[in-house]
C-alpha cells in the first residue's frame, strides 16, 4: 500500500523506472457482515465512508459498487464546484463543501487538481440580472464570496467573450464567485477510495445490491450478487438509481431520473481561464488541464435510465456555446456522453433518514452533485454515524415533502452545473 | 432521438415535435380537504420513477398540441404503444389488472 505520497516518493521511484508503486487501494474479499454498508462507490458514497471512517471511528464499513468505482456521475459530470446557491440552508450547506474543497488535496494526499479559477453566471435579461443582484447579496450576507459584473466588465475578464447586442440573447451581465472553480472527477473518487480504504474501508466492485431485508421496519441486512450481507446500518448513495434502491425498500421518493449530456472537445492551447455558464442559454464551458473545452447541456425532459440523450439537446447546447464564443465555432468534438441525474421538485439534494431505522438516503443531488462532493459525504457520515442529522443537512430531510419547507434552488441550479 | 407515433394526428413524428409531460394516471384527490399532508406530499411530489416500463404522457406541442399517453421503457428507449388518454386508461387498467 502506498500509504503517503510524496516528491520524495516520486523521485526514488523514478530512480526504478516507477516499478515499484502499488495499487492505490485494497481489493478484499466481501465479509459477511459489517457496521454499515454504503451503496455506490462514486464520490459521494466514498467521502461518506471516509468520514465514516476519519471522523465517527467506525472502521468495519463496507462500500459496494454494482460496476467500478468511480464510473457513473462521478465520471460524466463537468466538473464545476461553486457555492453561490440563493437559499440559506443550500448556500451553507455547499459552502462547508467549498471549504473542504480547499483543503481536500492535503487531507487526503491525493492532488485532485482542484483549481479555484471562479465561475460565471452570465445573465441576459433584465430579470436574469434582477436574480443575479439578489442572489449576490444573499451570498454577501453568508459570507460567500460574489460579485455582480455589467458586460463590459465580464468582457474585460474574459475577452474573447461575445457581448454585442447582435445576438440572439445578448449578455447583460453576470455574477462571479471568484472561490469556485473545477477539480479532476477521476481524482476525487480515486483519492477518498484511497484515504478510507487506509482506513480498513473495503471496496467491493462489481456488486449489485438485489434486495433489502427490512423487519419491523428496521435494515437487518441486504441481498446481493456476492450474497447476503449481515448490517444494521445502510447508507444509499445511487444517484440516478436512487428511486429503484428506494423501491426496494418501500419507499417512495420524489426523484425523477434524467439524463445529462456533456461533450468535450479536441485538445487546445490554453484558452479559457475561468468557467463560464449560462441558465438563459442552457450551457456551460470550461478548459480542462489536457486542454479540451468541457461543455455541459442541459437535461433531457423525458426520464431515462439509458445514460443517453438526444442529440437536438447537443445542437442546442454546441448554438448556445458558439454565440458565446464565435472563435468556438470551428473547434472539433472529441466525445460525448450522458450521465442520469436524479431531479427533486426543488432542485435540492436529499440527505435524510428515513421509515426504515438504520436505512439513510442521500440522493436528489440532481445536475450539481459533483462539487458537493466532501460536503455530503461529510454530513451523511454525520447522519448514519449518530442516527441523527448534521445541522447542515436537517434541512433536507425527505420530511420536506410532506410538510411543505422545500427549498426553491430553481434559480441558483436550474440546468446550469 | 426516438420517434413517436402521435395518436391525435397519427403520423410518426420527431421527438423535436413533443414535450414530455411526466408520469401519466396520477389522480388528484377527489376530496383534497381530508387529505393529511403525507397524503398530500405524496400526491404532489412522489414519483414511481421505475427502470423499465414507463406509463407517461406527452404533448404534441408543435403539432395539434394535445395531450396523450405513451408506454415507454426507461431504460432502453423503447415505444410499445401510444394512446388518447382515454383510451390509454383502459390499456393500463387492463396491464394493472394482469399484475
Amino acid at each position: 500500500m502506498n500509504k503517503d505520497y510524496s516528491i520524495w516518493k516520486l523521485l526514488s521511484q523514478g530512480f526504478k523506472q516507477h516499478q515499484g508503486w502499488t495499487p492505490a487501494w485494497r481489493n478484499p474479499e466481501i465479509k459477511s457482515s459489517y457496521d454499515v454498508v454504503i451503496i455506490g462507490a462514486g464520490g459521494h458514497g466514498l467521502a461518506t465512508a471516509y468520514y465514516l471512517a476519519r471522523e465517527h471511528g467506525i472502521k468495519n464499513i463496507a462500500v459496494l459498487e454494482k460496476g467500478y468505482l468511480g464510473g457513473g456521475n462521478t465520471a460524466r459530470n463537468t466538473t464545476i464546484v461553486r457555492s453561490n446557491y440563493l437559499w440559506d440552508e443550500a448556500a451553507m450547506l455547499y459552502e462547508h463543501s467549498l471549504k473542504l474543497w480547499e483543503g481536500l488535496t492535503e487531507e487526503i494526499n491525493f492532488n485532485v487538481m482542484f483549481s479555484q479559477r471562479g465561475v460565471f453566471n452570465l445573465g441576459h435579461t433584465l430579470q436574469d440580472m434582477r436574480d443575479i443582484e439578489r442572489r449576490v447579496n444573499a451570498n454577501n450576507l453568508n459570507g460567500i464570496d460574489a460579485l455582480a459584473l455589467n458586460a463590459q466588465e465580464v468582457k474585460d475578464r474574459i475577452p474573447m467573450i461575445n457581448i454585442s447586442k447582435n445576438t440572439r440573447f445578448p449578455i447583460m451581465g453576470a455574477s462571479f464567485q471568484p472561490r469556485a472553480g473545477v477539480a479532476r472527477h477521476d481524482a476525487v473518487a480515486w483519492g477518498f477510495a484511497r484515504a478510507a480504504s487506509n482506513y480498513g474501508v473495503d471496496i467491493i466492485e462489481n456488486c449489485e445490491v438485489q434486495g433489502m431485508d427490512i423487519e419491523n421496519a428496521t435494515i437487518k441486512g441486504l441481498q446481493t450478487s456476492l450474497g447476503y450481507i449481515r448490517t444494521s446500518k445502510v447508507g444509499c448513495v445511487t444517484a440516478g438509481h436512487s428511486s429503484v434502491m428506494a423501491k426496494a425498500a418501500g419507499i417512495r421518493m420524489p426523484i425523477e431520473s434524467h439524463p445529462l449530456q456533456a461533450f468535450v472537445s479536441e485538445s487546445l492551447k490554453p484558452i479559457l481561464d475561468t468557467v463560464v455558464m449560462s441558465n438563459a442559454v442552457h450551457g456551460y464551458v470550461s478548459q480542462s488541464d489536457k486542454g479540451e473545452l468541457v461543455i455541459g447541456a442541459g437535461i433531457d425532459h423525458y426520464t431515462s435510465y439509458a445514460q443517453r440523450g438526444s442529440p437536438h439537446i447537443i445542437e442546442h447546447t454546441a448554438a448556445a456555446i458558439i454565440e458565446l464564443f464565435p472563435m468556438f465555432s470551428r473547434v472539433r468534438m472529441n466525445r460525448q456522453w450522458g450521465g442520469i441525474v436524479d431531479t427533486t421538485p426543488d432542485a435540492c439534494p436529499i440527505i435524510s433518514k428515513t421509515k426504515v431505522k438504520g436505512l439513510y438516503f442521500n440522493c436528489g443531488w440532481g445536475t450539481g452533485g459533483f462539487k458537493a462532493t466532501p460536503g455530503s459525504g461529510n454530513v451523511f457520515a454525520h447522519t448514519i454515524a449518530h442516527d441523527e442529522p448534521h445541522p447542515l443537512n436537517a434541512a433536507f430531510s425527505l420530511d420536506r415533502f410532506h410538510s411543505g419547507h422545500l427549498i426553491d434552488e430553481h434559480g441558483a441550479a436550474g440546468v446550469a452545473h | 432521438m426516438f420517434v413517436i407515433n402521435c395518436p391525435h394526428c397519427n403520423e410518426l413524428r420527431e421527438e423535436e415535435e413533443f414535450h414530455y409531460e411526466g408520469e401519466a394516471f396520477i389522480a388528484r384527490p377527489a376530496e383534497p380537504e381530508t387529505q393529511t399532508d403525507a397524503e398530500w406530499g405524496d400526491y404532489l411530489f412522489m414519483k414511481k420513477n421505475p427502470k423499465g416500463w414507463h406509463w407517461e404522457m406527452w404533448g404534441h406541442s408543435a403539432g395539434c398540441r394535445k395531450l396523450f399517453v405513451v408506454k415507454r421503457n426507461t431504460a432502453n428507449h423503447a415505444i410499445d404503444g401510444a394512446w388518447t388518454l382515454t383510451e390509454a386508461r383502459a390499456a393500463y387498467d387492463a396491464e394493472m389488472a394482469k399484475i
